[in-house]
């Protein structure tokens, strides 16, 4: 029976000729990840287990960039702890402030992740780096205490659905709302234990960065992955980022899928998901107008070159609405670098939005733009559960950059093409 | 013994928001769980109460403070519709027991008393006489939750060292 990408990549990492659905298997792990909120948790069980040595110091990544710059004595303490960890174990790719990154826009970028890896990381959003054609996925601490000792995981091989792309996405329509209109169709746990394959003439006029942000919202619909095809664009970022041999893998032709969605990137509109799912979806047409206080652009999911220039984009000449914060943070040093090249942080901050250095912080509701009782924001984080960013009564409407940059600009949710 | 039930889609974030994730020690994470979802759980919890849970219970962030928040309070275990992949594998590496069964989410009250055997994976509602059967573990997670958790397992094994 015929494979898919997933399978093929789960069955050569086991050792395996071939694997099925629903079959348990231990698989070799090329890269282990934990951030300052996981690692911790991973230290603490990894030492309490009697465990003394890493598998391999060159294939664990420590990046602390939820709560750092350190926010409080507690996350400090959280991160000293990191610190010393990846110095006692020579951890080659340790991510400490003024290096650091949003994790997932950070290690595609550093070339630690490549097509045909196995990767696990204690964050949901590992599985980003689908977009490479890698298999990735979060999981615990314990996951990565064991990872980090073994080089190993346990998985239970996943089915998948089948997402054909087709056409070519309009004007100010991204990556985020495909993820978001995909979301919205089949809710936040229509992919549940699967993986969600993407294919079709559509991938190769997706650039990467929003093969990234739709592979790194899979987990928002329940899926244990998502991952793209390899093709030029794929060979193109990997260059000079991915020195090492990588494989490719390719689904097979009669690879079983539990079900087929078709999306036409011609027909989509800006997408938006209301409070508190990121399945309660409209477009842009259906919802504008609502009021907002704050503007998030950033994050694992939206804080890549491409998305400060599409926010930028419509920032530029503009200003930012009376009564809105509008919080702009690069995903990592560089992005940060490139951003400053073209000049969109200058945009930002002509436009009166407050740029950050590169940290998670408002995403999970950390620091750097914590919400007040009752406010609403457009973020284009991933993330708009009860209380994710704020007190519980505080709102967040989850959206693409282009779309929460008009929104900053008029106070309003607010569809780019209309200013 | 007292049942807690909740919907579908109880996150992480409301098991146990990112706000106390600083102090990842048991007593704080217990003295927070459901608090953003449950005003009254973590101050009534006792020793031997059971979570019921409706679809994709535990989706969101990977965090293990969530189902060690759960564990730390003394629940005895949580039987959900479904449960979101990440939650459903830390709660069996954690060595933390949980049943997925629809049957049970449906036939059991608040105020109920269940007995739960987790060999036999059968659920009974002992104030109504009702009778469920959750989906046995395969073999494999089984030896995790029989070890204490998957470093003990692997430590056994010879795995890790
Ligand atoms: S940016 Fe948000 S979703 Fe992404 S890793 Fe950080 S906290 Fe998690």
């Amino acid at each position: 029976m015929g494979m898919t990408m997933t399978q093929k990549i789960l069955a050569r990492s086991a050792g395996l000729a071939s694997v099925e659905a629903g079959q348990l298997i231990e698989g070799k792990l090329d890269l282990v990840l934990g951030n300052d909120i996981t690692t911790p948790v991973a230290i603490t069980e990894f030492e309490k287990a009697g465990l003394s040595s890493v598998f391999d110091r060159d294939k664990i990544a420590i990046v602390l960039d939820h709560s750092t710059p350190c926010k409080d004595i507690k996350s400090a303490q959280l991160c000293a702890a990191c610190r010393e960890f990846a110095k006692k174990h020579a951890i080659t790719h340790f991510y400490d402030v003024g290096r650091m990154g949003i994790e997932h826009a950070l290690l595609p970028e550093q070339g630690l992740t490549a097509p045909g890896e196995v990767i696990i990381g204690a964050d949901s959003h590992t599985c980003t780096y689908g977009a490479l054609g890698a298999f990735s996925t979060g999981v615990g601490s314990t996951d990565m205490a064991a990872g980090m000792a073994t080089g190993l995981a346990w998985f239970k091989v996943p089915s998948a659905i089948k997402v054909n792309l087709v056409g070519k996405l309009s004007r100010y329509v991204t990556g985020k709302d495909v993820i978001l209109h995909l979301i919205g169709l089949i809710g936040v746990d229509g992919a549940l234990y699967q993986s969600l394959e993407f294919a079709g003439e559509g991938v190769a006029s997706l650039e990467m960065d929003d093969r990234f942000t739709i592979c790194n919202m899979a987990i928002e619909a329940g899926a244990k992955n998502g991952i793209f095809p390899v093709d030029d664009k794929t060979l193109d970022y990997l260059k000079g980022r991915v020195d090492r041999e990588f494989t490719a893998f390719e689904a097979d032709p009669d690879a079983q899928y539990t079900r087929e969605i078709t999306i036409d990137l011609s027909a989509l509109r800006p997408t938006v998901a209301f409070p508190h799912l990121p399945s309660n979806t409209k477009t842009v047409d259906e919802a504008a107008g609502k009021p907002i206080q704050q503007v998030v652009i950033g994050s694992c999911t939206n804080g890549r070159l491409k998305d400060l220039r599409e926010a930028a984009g419509v920032l530029r000449g503009r200003k930012v609405a009376d009564g809105v914060r509008c919080i702009v943070i690069p995903a990592t040093q560089q992005i940060y670098l490139d951003a400053m090249a073209e000049g969109l942080v200058a945009d930002f901050i002509r436009a009166g939005a407050v740029v950050s250095t590169p940290t998670c912080g408002p995403c999970l509701g950390g620091h750097m733009g914590v919400l007040s009782d009752g406010e609403w924001a457009v973020s284009t984080t991933n993330r708009n559960f009860v209380g994710r960013m704020g007190p519980t009564s505080s709102m967040i409407i989850l959206a693409s950059p282009a779309v929460a940059a008009a929104s900053a600009v008029t106070g309003v949710l607010t569809d780019p093409a209309s200013l | 013994m007292k049942i807690y039930k909740y919907g579908d889609n109880v996150d992480t974030d409301v098991i146990i928001p990112a706000r106390y994730l600083n102090a990842p020690d048991e007593k704080s994470l217990a003295s927070h769980c459901m608090e953003d979802i449950d005003g009254d759980f973590a101050s009534t919890v006792e020793a031997g109460d059971i979570i019921i849970g409706g679809n994709n219970f535990g989706c969101g962030s990977s965090r293990e403070h969530a189902p060690l928040a759960i564990k730390a309070c003394g629940v005895k275990c949580v039987i959900a519709k479904s449960f979101a992949r990440i939650f459903y594998r830390n709660a069996i590496n954690i060595g933390f027991p949980i049943l997925e069964c629809p049957g049970a989410v449906d036939g059991i009250s608040p105020g109920d008393q269940v007995s739960v055997d987790f060999g036999t994976g059968v659920i009974v509602n002992e104030s109504t006489g009702a009778r469920f059967q959750a989906a046995p573990f395969p073999e494999f997670v089984n030896g995790i939750i029989e070890h204490g958790g998957l470093l003990k397992s692997l430590k056994a094994r010879g795995v890790a060292k």
